[in-house]
């Protein structure tokens, strides 16, 4: 779907229409579901949860105004807000074994994903983020999962607040990089 | 904005941030506007969101749960669409709640045990209020037992003389007794017989000489009805013949009024 068809399908799923949902489901579901899981490091429970971000993206569809961000933006600050959430709960924490090695280190608290643990889309995974430096895989993670500020990501990564910007740049290029060449590949 | 500006606007990195969602509710503004205006911006925010989506999708532990598992629980009324503006439904929370419950029953039991307390602080109060009544009550009887000590001492001392004196015409009734102590010069007066004075007259004692008639006054039998025991000591230096009781205006008389004669008795010779 392009921006403008997306658009249109978010706009009748504010009007009720369940059939819009469905393709905005279809389409980003796995994204979502996904990142919580990336957060979580629990497949059954990061599903448990995208579903839950689901049923809430229908509930509040109206609270959504595309002048203010993206659609997927939308989503996604749900998405981290509920699986960060569950991740601070005590559930979770007494839950640790189930945690899967998490190449985006740092994404979780007290750096508790340290285990090696195959992970289900890993050969993907590795191809994504092939070069990246630790720096980079640090600094997205913050950014994009965790939902930190500019200003929060400099203090925790000791980098000067108007590098981050550009750095960030730079990171998520690489990104789409390996991205490219692995599409050109397939 | 020239072709010039828009790269140099897409490589400042702000597209990635507004992916991300960190940027200002105002800079949000300005992003979505100039991508509807740009297209190359809206291109390069496109593949941003690409990228970060194929990442976080390479995270998700095979295909995304079905939709028909979402889709069952859409018509479920917890799950009800709401309207722009409206606001989120209140959930019973039991916290939200407990508090308030929590305060209405200290409140009532902090109010229930001042009730309680200023009662009971009542009540000691009363109880505290008869103790001194009967501490009272003790000594006025303890007291009550010295003077009838006393006064059983005094009447049986070596040398009374008894002398009745016997009512008289105003008082057939009345009766008294006086203990006369001749050594000691003093005369006990028993008045149980007579009857209470009216108000503003008062008993008065008075020892006589019979030939010619001399009344000398003893003096007064004073507080008659507060007086338990009714027995009065009064000194009598006097050589007496008898003994006469009149009821007086308060304070006494100079001699006595015999139409008040209540009682009269003579020592016995």
């Amino acid at each position: 779907m392009t921006s403008a068809q997306i658009s249109d399908c978010v706009s009748q799923m504010q009007q009720g229409d369940k059939a819009a949902f469905r393709k905005l489901y279809d389409m980003y579901a796995i994204n979502i579901c996904g990142a919580i899981n990336l957060i979580v490091s629990d497949t059954n429970k990061s599903e448990e949860i995208c579903q839950d971000v689901f049923l809430t993206v229908w509930q509040k569809s109206a609270q959504y105004n595309p002048s203010k961000g993206r659609f997927f933006t939308w989503l996604l600050n749900i998405a981290r807000n509920r699986a960060i959430d569950h991740v601070r709960s005590s559930t979770f924490k007494q839950e640790k074994q189930n945690l899967s090695a998490d190449l985006l280190v740092g994404i979780a608290e007290d750096g508790a994903f340290e285990d090696e643990v195959v992970h289900p889309q890993e050969h993907n995974l590795k191809q994504l983020i092939e070069g990246l430096t630790q720096k980079c895989r640090e600094i997205i993670a913050y950014l994009y999962f965790r939902g930190y500020t500019q200003k929060a990501v400099a203090e925790e990564l000791k980098i000067p607040l108007g590098t981050v910007k550009t750095r960030n740049r730079d990171c998520i290029g690489r990104l789409r990089k390996n991205l490219n060449e692995r599409d050109g590949r397939q | 904005m020239n072709e010039m500006d828009v790269s140099k606007y897409i490589a400042s990195g702000i597209l990635e941030l507004y992916v991300a969602g960190a940027l200002s509710e105002q800079e949000n503004q300005e992003v979505a506007a100039l991508a509807q205006e740009y297209p190359e911006i809206l291109a390069e925010v496109e593949a941003i969101e690409a990228s970060i989506r194929e990442l976080a999708a390479s995270y998700a532990s095979g295909a995304a749960p079905d939709f028909a598992a979402l889709e069952s629980q859409l018509t479920s009324p917890s799950v009800k669409q709401l309207k722009p503006g409206e606001p989120e439904p209140r959930r019973f929370r039991l916290w939200a709640y407990s508090g308030w419950a929590a305060a209405l029953i200290i409140g009532a039991a902090s109010l229930y045990l001042l009730q309680e307390r200023n009662r009971m602080a009542g009540e000691l109060d009363g109880l505290q209020e008869e103790n001194t009544q009967l501490e009272t009550q003790i000594s006025q009887a303890r007291e009550g037992l010295e003077n009838a000590n006393a006064t059983l001492k005094a009447l049986g001392e070596k040398g009374i003389q008894l002398v009745p004196l016997t009512g008289q015409q105003v008082a057939p009734e009345a009766y008294a007794r006086a203990f006369w102590n001749t050594e000691a010069n003093r005369v006990y007066i028993d008045a149980n017989g007579l009857p209470e004075p009216p108000p503003g007259m008062v008993y008065q004692v008075w020892s006589l000489k019979l030939d010619p008639l001399t009344p000398t006054s003893l003096g007064l039998l004073e507080d008659f009805a507060a007086d338990t025991d009714k027995i009065f000591a009064l000194a009598n230096p006097n050589d007496s013949e008898a003994f006469g009781i009149t009821l007086e205006p308060a304070g006494g008389s100079e001699s006595p009024t015999l139409e008040q004669l209540y009682t009269l008795g003579a020592v016995s010779s």
